[in-house]
């Protein structure tokens, strides 16, 4: 039976894979848990939880996703990748734990794989040009070669000549593990192809098609006909698998997990993710924007200002920041909305696709490095995409304290739109621009900032070009810097790290030598100086330290013109020093 | 035959134990409630038949059914159970200096039967994670389904496995429990089959409920698990300690008896661990060191 490994075999018809069932089947001594998705995917997989070797025919199907009944370990349909770990909603590890999965093809109302199948399951004539009717499989205490020569010699009437005796039968051979057998009586004639299942090496199954459907009101007496006939076909089976010597079981093995699967991971990360909250909402806020409310499982959520943004502790080991989108006084949830990028490395993928409602995520606590003064006699926002998250928080701290304020929102469409819910609160302050080219949008920006006065400003959170234009804009408009606060989503920018030079950390009195290579703030925490940071690239403004000495090499694109220049801060996550030595204030 | 693509053989094969290391053990054989006086009865342990019987005034007797002449076994009597070994047993067996405080409840709750080999069993004792899946609402609950970090030792003197500082949320700890807590948990392995947990008594900061789980193995995959305890409960009875303890273990049987394959895998590369397994990749390491073959499938020579 050497070829059976790399045969097609049935192994469930259709309709034992109801609506969000997994049914648990078996090929040459292999179990497998077969499964169909909500997207009408059939999934066969080795019936096995990667973890602790726990049946997955006994966990959920949920649609989507197959959850192991031990620790909620979730799989994906399709590709069998782990997407969740309960037990560590944020120290996960960014590790790919993919099941073993098998090839399938829904075929004559079959369920067809095989442990390295060749080509496709096999193509019948009789069962293409006739419509097909599934009879009732039977079991077998034989093996699949037994089967099929005691096959041979089966016979049963054609339909309308069901109480007659003697049909002629002839054999024709099908694939590796099956015969169609087509039984002639007069003018009567019925074609069936038998399929054997090897289940095990001394179990089968067989399955048999009819050519043609028989009519409704003959159905009932066609399956008595058949399931009489291969009862006798069974019996004659076994009786002769059990003169045979007992052949050598068919003994499952199950794959080495990869080596760095192996060993236990390591904690993944030293950002700090204090909080656990629970996903209590997920929905499409706008095209390719989800949107989520998270909800402390323990300590009632921290205080966070407008601007503020959270790190988000993916399942999957990556960490991405995100601006909640709260208004005052709403405080048992965070609200934040997330793009989906279509080059994303795991982040925004895994929030829209994996993560779901009730799910546990590691968050830290919001850091405000966009913060609004509420003192300006005039306030200007302006968001693009999703960069209108901080402005919506801002909006509304603005319109509850009744201060004057206009938010323009540059979006592609309509449907790019999200949060229509805040929106609508905010009344006429809202400026919405729709399907502008560059051009347009630099032109609607110049007329918005137009004019500048005493006590206005001027906050901007979008992509890179739309944020230099604005600075630019601005400045030509008469905005000090001071005026003009902008938040990136990243630093573009490529960062240069060849430099050696020494910080002196000048309230501990400690000289630590930055080679090329690391960053500064590396240096500081591998040498026990707790640091925050967040974004790590410059953007956020996290991980800031007073300077007091030595000439700053800015990378980052968080500081300001002014701020610069002043070179009394850097960001040390990407910027360095030019001069030899550079002193801290820590 | 073998599968064309290799790797793990999982079948459990049969043969009788021949592992040294488990036969010089101390096994629980039954719980001493069991064992009558005059009364002659058979169990199997490491698959091997023996009966039983006492000739009364602590006299228990147990020897090989199938040897006539009814030579004895060494058998001692230690936390409700009769113990017995099949090879040649150390002097002491392992401390519960607990069980002879006075106002301690030590109670057999009860033995069930479980399609597994003993080492599955004493893993899944050792396993947080599952609470808030296996004991819905009654260990664990969620969305609390995190496993914090926590440390794992081998204390150099008795060498058993100690798991500390562990906590986690649960929403009915034990029969005195009125309302969810963090509970704190100490496990500790001291014999191949058998584990212990210590966990946050409801009613006292300072002392812990003991928990153990003493499996007799039946053969290399199956076993009878006694659950003892010995709880600061002086207020619920018997049976309503008993009722909680089967629900709890009558959750986990048909997990492990869906756990394949069914015999421990030893080796690193049969498993995917998470940080939440450190005890049990200390527990497999340990089983390794001390050379068990039994319930377990070895880890493969490099």
């Amino acid at each position: 039976m050497a070829d059976a490994f790399s045969s097609w075999h049935p192994l469930a018809t259709a309709y034992d894979l109801p609506h969000r069932h997994i049914f648990h089947g078996q090929l040459l001594g292999r179990e497998l848990a077969v499964w169909r998705a909500d997207d009408n995917f059939i999934n066969v997989w080795e019936n096995r939880c990667l973890h602790r070797g726990v049946r997955l025919s006994i966990g959920t199907n949920d649609g989507a996703e197959l959850t192991c009944r031990y620790h909620g370990w979730r799989y994906a349909n399709r590709s069998a990748g782990c997407t969740y770990i309960p037990a560590h909603p944020a120290d996960a590890p960014a590790r790919t734990i993919c099941n073993r999965t098998f090839p399938a093809v829904e075929r004559y109302g079959l369920i067809w794989s095989g442990e390295n199948p060749d080509g496709q399951p096999p193509m019948v004539e009789l069962l293409e040009t006739g419509s097909p009717f599934l009879l009732r499989n039977l079991p077998v205490n034989a093996s699949a070669d037994v089967v099929l020569e005691a096959l041979r010699d089966h016979s049963f009437q054609p339909q309308g000549r069901l109480e007659g005796q003697g049909a002629d039968m002839t054999v024709a051979i099908v694939g590796d593990y099956g015969l169609a057998l087509t039984s002639t009586d007069g003018q009567a004639s019925t074609s069936a192809v038998f399929f054997v299942q090897p289940v095990a090496a001394d179990r089968s199954v067989i399955r048999c098609v009819l050519a043609e459907t028989p009519p409704q009101s003959e159905q009932l007496k066609v399956w008595r006909h058949h399931a009489d006939a291969l009862g006798k076909l069974v019996n004659r089976a076994e009786a002769t698998f059990a003169t045979l010597p007992a052949p050598a079981p068919l003994v499952a093995t199950i794959e080495e997990v990869p080596i760095d699967l192996s060993v236990m991971p390591e904690m993944a990360t030293d950002r700090r993710a204090a909080l656990r909250v629970e996903v209590s909402r997920k929905w499409t806020t706008a095209e390719g924007i989800a949107a989520f409310e998270l909800t402390s499982i323990g300590e009632p959520l921290p205080t966070f200002q407008p601007g503020a943004h959270i790190d988000l502790h993916l399942p999957n080991g990556l960490v991405r920041q995100y601006s909640l989108t709260n208004g005052p006084g709403e405080t048992a949830y965070y609200r934040i909305g997330v793009k989906l990028d279509p080059d994303s490395a795991g982040g925004s993928r895994a929030l829209h696709e994996s993560v779901r409602e009730r799910d546990v995520l590691a968050i830290s606590e919001p850091r405000n490095n966009f913060p609004l003064r509420r003192d300006a006699l005039r306030t200007l926002l302006i968001g693009g995409g999703i960069g209108v998250t901080p402005m919506l928080a801002m909006a509304q701290a603005l319109h509850v304290m009744n201060l004057n304020f206009e938010l323009h929102y540059f979006a592609q469409s309509n449907a790019h739109l999200a949060f229509e819910e805040i929106r609508n609160t905010l009344g006429n302050s809202v400026k919405v621009h729709l399907g502008l080219s560059p051009e347009q949008t630099r032109a609607e920006i110049e007329a918005a900032v137009a004019e500048f006065d005493y006590a206005n400003q001027l906050y901007v959170c979008g992509p890179g070009p739309m944020l230099e234009a604005t600075r630019e804009l601005a400045a030509a408009a008469g905005w000090p810097d001071e005026t003009v606060h902008f938040e990136y989503f990243k630093n573009t920018n490529e960062i240069d790290d060849s430099s050696q030079f020494d910080v002196a950390l000048a309230r501990s009195a400690v000289t630590l030598p930055v080679p090329s290579g690391s960053s500064i703030l590396e240096v500081l925490r591998a040498n026990g100086v707790a640091m925050p940071s967040s974004c790590e690239q410059g953007a956020c403004g996290t991980c800031t330290v007073p300077v007091i000495d030595g000439d700053i090499d800015h990378q980052d694109v968080y500081l300001n013109q002014t701020e610069r220049a002043a070179g009394d801060k850097i960001m040390t996550c990407v910027s360095r020093a030019t001069s030899t030595r550079l002193v801290l204030d820590i | 035959m073998t599968h064309p693509s290799g790797g793990y053989v999982i079948a459990t094969v049969h043969n009788p134990c021949t592992d040294s290391v488990i036969l010089d053990h101390w096994h629980p054989l039954v719980p001493v409630a069991d064992v009558s006086l005059g009364e002659v009865r058979t169990t199997t342990l490491l698959g091997v038949q023996v009966s039983y019987t006492s000739d009364g005034a602590e006299r228990v007797r147990v020897w090989r059914s199938r040897d006539t002449t009814e030579q004895p076994l060494p058998t001692r009597v230690d936390y409700l159970y009769l113990w017995v070994s099949l090879g040649s047993p150390p002097d002491s067996i392992f401390e519960i200096p607990e069980f002879s405080e006075p106002d301690r409840r030590n109670v057999h709750a009860g033995t069930i039967g479980v399609h597994v080999s003993a080492p599955r069993a004493v893993e899944n004792f050792l396993d947080m994670g599952h609470f808030p899946y296996v004991h819905t609402d009654v260990l664990g609950a969620e969305p609390h389904t995190e496993v914090a970090e926590y440390d794992v030792h081998i204390d150099p003197e008795t060498n058993e496995i100690w798991a500390t500082d562990c906590v986690f949320y649960q929403p009915r700890a034990a029969t005195t429990s009125t309302e969810g807590q963090m509970s704190d948990y100490l496990y500790r392995v001291p014999h191949p089959f058998c584990v212990i947990l210590y966990k946050t008594s409801p009613l006292h900061d300072e002392r812990m409920d003991v928990i153990g789980l003493f499996c007799r193995s039946v053969g290399p995959d199956h076993i009878e698990a006694h659950m003892f305890l010995s709880l600061l409960d002086p207020d619920n009875s018997e049976p309503i300690i008993r009722k909680f303890q089967q629900s709890i273990f009558g959750q986990d049987k048909p997990i492990l008896e869906n756990q394949y394959p069914k015999l421990l895998p030893l080796d690193p590369r049969a498993e995917t661990p998470i940080r939440a397994d450190k005890v049990a990749i200390a527990y497999r390491r340990w089983l390794s060191d001390l050379g068990v073959t039994y319930g377990v499938i070895p880890e493969r020579a490099a």
